[in-house]
C-alpha cells in the first residue's frame, strides 16, 4: 500500500497578482502520513488547496488520486476529505447538525454520535459554531473531513492552537486513519508533529520543496546526532575537523557556541574532549543530541521553524 | 461502532486499524444533497432573529399597521386591498433579496460556501438548494401576510396564475441581486448594503406609498425598479383584475436575466 501514489505534483507554479506563493513544487505523496512542513508563507495552504482544486495551477500538474483537481472535481470530492485552516460552518448552525449534514452528502457516512463521541464533542453537539471554543471548532472541522469516509484527507494545520491534550486526539485520530488505510496529507509548522504522525516529510520555503524523505532519512538516519559544547569564541574549527572522522561536520554556531555533527558515540566524545584539552580548551555545557527536524529545518533555511 | 471504541483510544503505534474509518467513499444521491443543503438552509433562516424581522415581523406590523391608522392615501377603495399585493412584494424582496444577500455574504465570510465546495455537492446544486430554501420561506411568507390580509377584510381578484408568474421572476430578479451583492463585496458592506437598498426601494417601490405620489419624472423611473414593477404588477392583477401584466412582467425578466447572468459572472466563492 505504501508504494501507491495518492498526490503528484509536478512543476506547480502559483501567483497572486505579482507575490509568486508556489515557485516550481515537486511533491509525490505515497499512501501512508506525508507532512508538509514549512513555516508560515511558505506555500503549505497554496499547494494543498491546489490539490483541493481550488486553485488552478499558473502552470505544472497537479493529479490527486489520479485526478486532475479542477477538471475532475466531481469525481475527486466524494474521495477526498478537507479540513480548512479556519471555518467552514454556519456561525448559527450547532455541531452536530453541521455534521450530520455533512454526512448526509455521503453515500456511506460513518456515524455520527460515534465520532462526536470520539473527538470529545460529545457534550457540546447542540452548542452553536459561533459558541464553540478554539479547539472544539477545529475538532469538529477535523470531524467533517473524516466523515464521508474518504480515501484521502487534507489536514491544513490541523493542531495549531490546539492545547496538548486536543492535539493528543488529533493525533490519535490521524493514526487510526492511517491504520485503517486511509491517506493524510497535512501541514504544519510543528517540528515534533511531523515527527509524530508522517510516514514522508516534505519541507517547504519560498514556494519550493528543499528536502523530502522519511522523518528518519531526513535526520540522516536518527544514528546521526549532534554533540554541543561551549568553549572561548574563535577556536580553530579546521583543525578540529581535521581530528574528526570524514563523515562529521563542526561549526561555531555563535560566538563560543560549538555544533558538531555525525555519529556520536563514546570514541567521538573522547575524540573532541582530546582535541580541547591539547588546545587548552574547557569544554563546558556538552551535551548530545538527537538530530531533530528543527535542525534539518535551521541547516536548510537558515530560518527558525515558528508559528 | 460503540465496540470498537475502547480498543482504539490507546491505539498508538499498533498499526491495527479497526476498519470503523476504512474508506468507503462515495456521494449521496443529487436529489438527496440538495434536499438537504435546502433543509439546513431554511432551517438557519428562520432560526435567525434578524432574518426573521426582514421577511415576517417587518412585512406583518407594515400590513396591519397601514391598514387599521390612515397614513397614506392609498386611493379609492379598502386600504388593505391596496396594502397586501405590495406588502406581498415586499415579502419577495425580503427573502430574495435581502436575506440572501445578507446570508450568503456571511457564509463566503465564514468559509461556508469553501468547504462545501469541496463536499460531493456541486455548486449548482448548492445554488438550486437555496433557491428551494428561498421559496419555501415565500410560501410560509405568503401564506402568513394573506391570512392576516384576509382577516382585515381583503378580497383579491384576478388570474392566480399571473400572480404565480409576477412571484416567481420577481424572485428570480431579485435572487440576482442579491447573489451579484453576496458575492463581490464584503460581507459587513453587503449587510449595510442589503438593508439600505431594502428601505429605500420600500419607500420608493410603491409597496406602501402609491407611486403617483412621487413627482411624474421620477414615477417613470422608479416604475422601472423590480420592486415597482412587482408590486404594480401584483396590485393590477389583485386589486383590480387586470388580465397578465405584461410590461411589469417584461421589467422583471429583464432584471432576472441582466442579475443572475452578473451574479454567475462576478461572484466569487470565497
Amino acid at each position: 500500500m505504501r508504494s501507491e501514489t495518492v498526490v503528484q505534483v509536478d512543476g506547480l507554479v502559483k501567483r497572486y497578482g505579482r507575490k509568486t506563493a508556489v515557485d516550481g513544487l515537486d511533491l509525490v505523496a505515497r499512501a501512508g502520513i506525508t507532512a508538509v512542513l514549512g513555516p508560515n508563507g511558505a506555500g503549505k495552504t497554496t499547494t494543498v488547496e491546489t490539490c483541493e482544486g481550488y486553485r488552478k495551477p499558473d502552470s505544472g500538474t497537479v493529479r490527486v488520486l489520479g485526478l486532475d483537481p479542477v477538471r475532475e472535481a466531481s469525481a475527486l470530492r466524494p474521495r477526498i476529505g478537507v479540513m480548512l485552516q479556519s471555518g467552514g460552518v454556519y456561525s448559527g448552525a450547532r455541531a452536530d447538525e453541521m455534521l450530520r449534514h455533512v454526512a448526509k452528502l455521503h453515500a456511506h457516512p460513518l456515524d455520527v454520535d460515534a465520532l462526536m463521541e470520539r473527538l470529545g464533542l460529545g457534550s457540546c453537539g447542540r452548542t452553536t459554531y459561533r459558541r464553540l471554543s478554539g479547539g472544539q471548532q477545529q475538532r469538529l472541522a477535523l470531524a467533517m473531513a473524516v466523515v464521508g469516509r474518504p480515501e484521502l484527507v487534507f489536514l491544513d494545520e490541523p493542531t495549531a492552537g490546539l492545547d496538548p491534550q486536543a492535539r493528543r486526539a488529533t493525533w490519535d485520530l490521524v493514526r487510526d486513519l492511517r491504520a485503517d488505510g486511509v491517506s493524510v496529507i497535512l501541514t504544519t509548522h510543528y517540528m515534533d508533529e511531523a515527527e509524530q504522525l508522517a510516514d514522508d516529510v516534505a519541507i517547504i520555503d519560498a514556494g519550493r520543496v528543499i528536502a523530502k524523505g522519511t522523518p528518519e532519512e531526513l535526520c540522516r538516519g536518527g544514528a546521526e546526532n549532534t554533540l554541543r559544547f561551549s568553549g572561548r569564541p574563535g577556536l580553530d574549527v579546521a583543525s578540529l575537523l581535521k581530528a574528526l572522522p570524514a563523515d562529521c561536520t563542526a561549526a561555531e554556531l555563535t560566538p563560543g557556541s560549538y555544533r558538531v555533527g555525525g555519529k556520536v558515540d563514546p570514541q567521538l566524545l573522547a575524540t573532541v574532549t582530546t582535541w580541547c584539552a591539547q588546545h587548552g580548551v574547557m569544554p563546558e555545557k556538552i551535551s548530545v543530541e538527537r538530530h531533530t527536524l528543527e535542525d534539518v529545518f535551521l541547516e536548510l533555511t537558515g530560518k527558525e521553524l515558528r508559528g | 461502532m460503540t465496540a470498537g471504541t475502547d480498543a482504539r483510544t490507546t491505539g498508538e503505534g499498533t498499526g491495527e486499524g479497526t476498519g470503523m474509518y476504512a474508506p468507503r467513499p462515495g456521494a449521496a444521491p443529487l436529489p438527496r444533497m440538495i434536499a438537504a443543503q435546502a433543509a439546513l438552509e431554511t432551517k438557519m433562516l428562520l432560526r435567525n432573529g434578524e432574518q426573521l424581522l426582514l421577511t415576517v415581523i417587518i412585512p406583518t406590523l407594515l400590513l396591519v399597521l397601514f391598514s387599521a391608522v390612515d397614513i397614506v392615501d392609498t386611493g379609492e377603495g379598502k386600504a388593505v386591498d391596496f396594502l397586501a399585493p405590495g406588502i406581498l412584494a415586499l415579502a419577495v424582496m425580503s427573502t430574495a433579496f435581502t436575506g440572501q444577500a445578507i446570508a450568503t455574504g456571511f457564509e463566503r465570510r465564514y468559509g461556508v460556501l469553501k468547504r462545501l465546495a469541496a463536499s460531493p455537492l456541486p455548486r449548482w446544486g448548492l445554488m438550486t438548494a437555496k433557491t428551494l430554501s428561498v421559496l419555501v420561506t415565500e410560501v410560509l411568507q405568503v401564506l402568513l401576510v394573506t391570512a392576516i390580509a384576509l382577516a382585515l377584510g381583503w378580497s383579491p381578484e384576478g388570474n392566480p396564475l399571473a400572480v404565480l408568474l409576477l412571484l416567481v421572476l420577481g424572485t428570480a430578479a431579485f435572487s440576482g441581486l442579491g447573489l451579484l451583492m453576496a458575492g463581490t463585496l464584503k460581507a459587513e458592506a453587503t449587510l449595510a448594503a442589503a438593508n439600505l437598498v431594502f428601505l429605500l426601494l420600500l419607500v420608493g417601490g410603491g409597496v406602501i406609498v402609491p407611486l403617483d405620489k412621487f413627482p411624474d419624472a421620477a414615477q417613470d423611473l422608479l416604475g422601472l425598479l423590480p420592486i415597482s414593477a412587482l408590486s404594480e404588477g401584483l396590485r393590477d392583477v389583485l386589486q383590480h383584475g387586470a388580465g397578465m401584466p405584461w410590461g411589469n412582467l417584461g421589467i422583471l425578466a429583464v432584471w432576472a436575466v441582466v442579475g443572475l447572468a452578473a451574479a454567475g459572472k462576478f461572484f466569487r466563492w470565497e
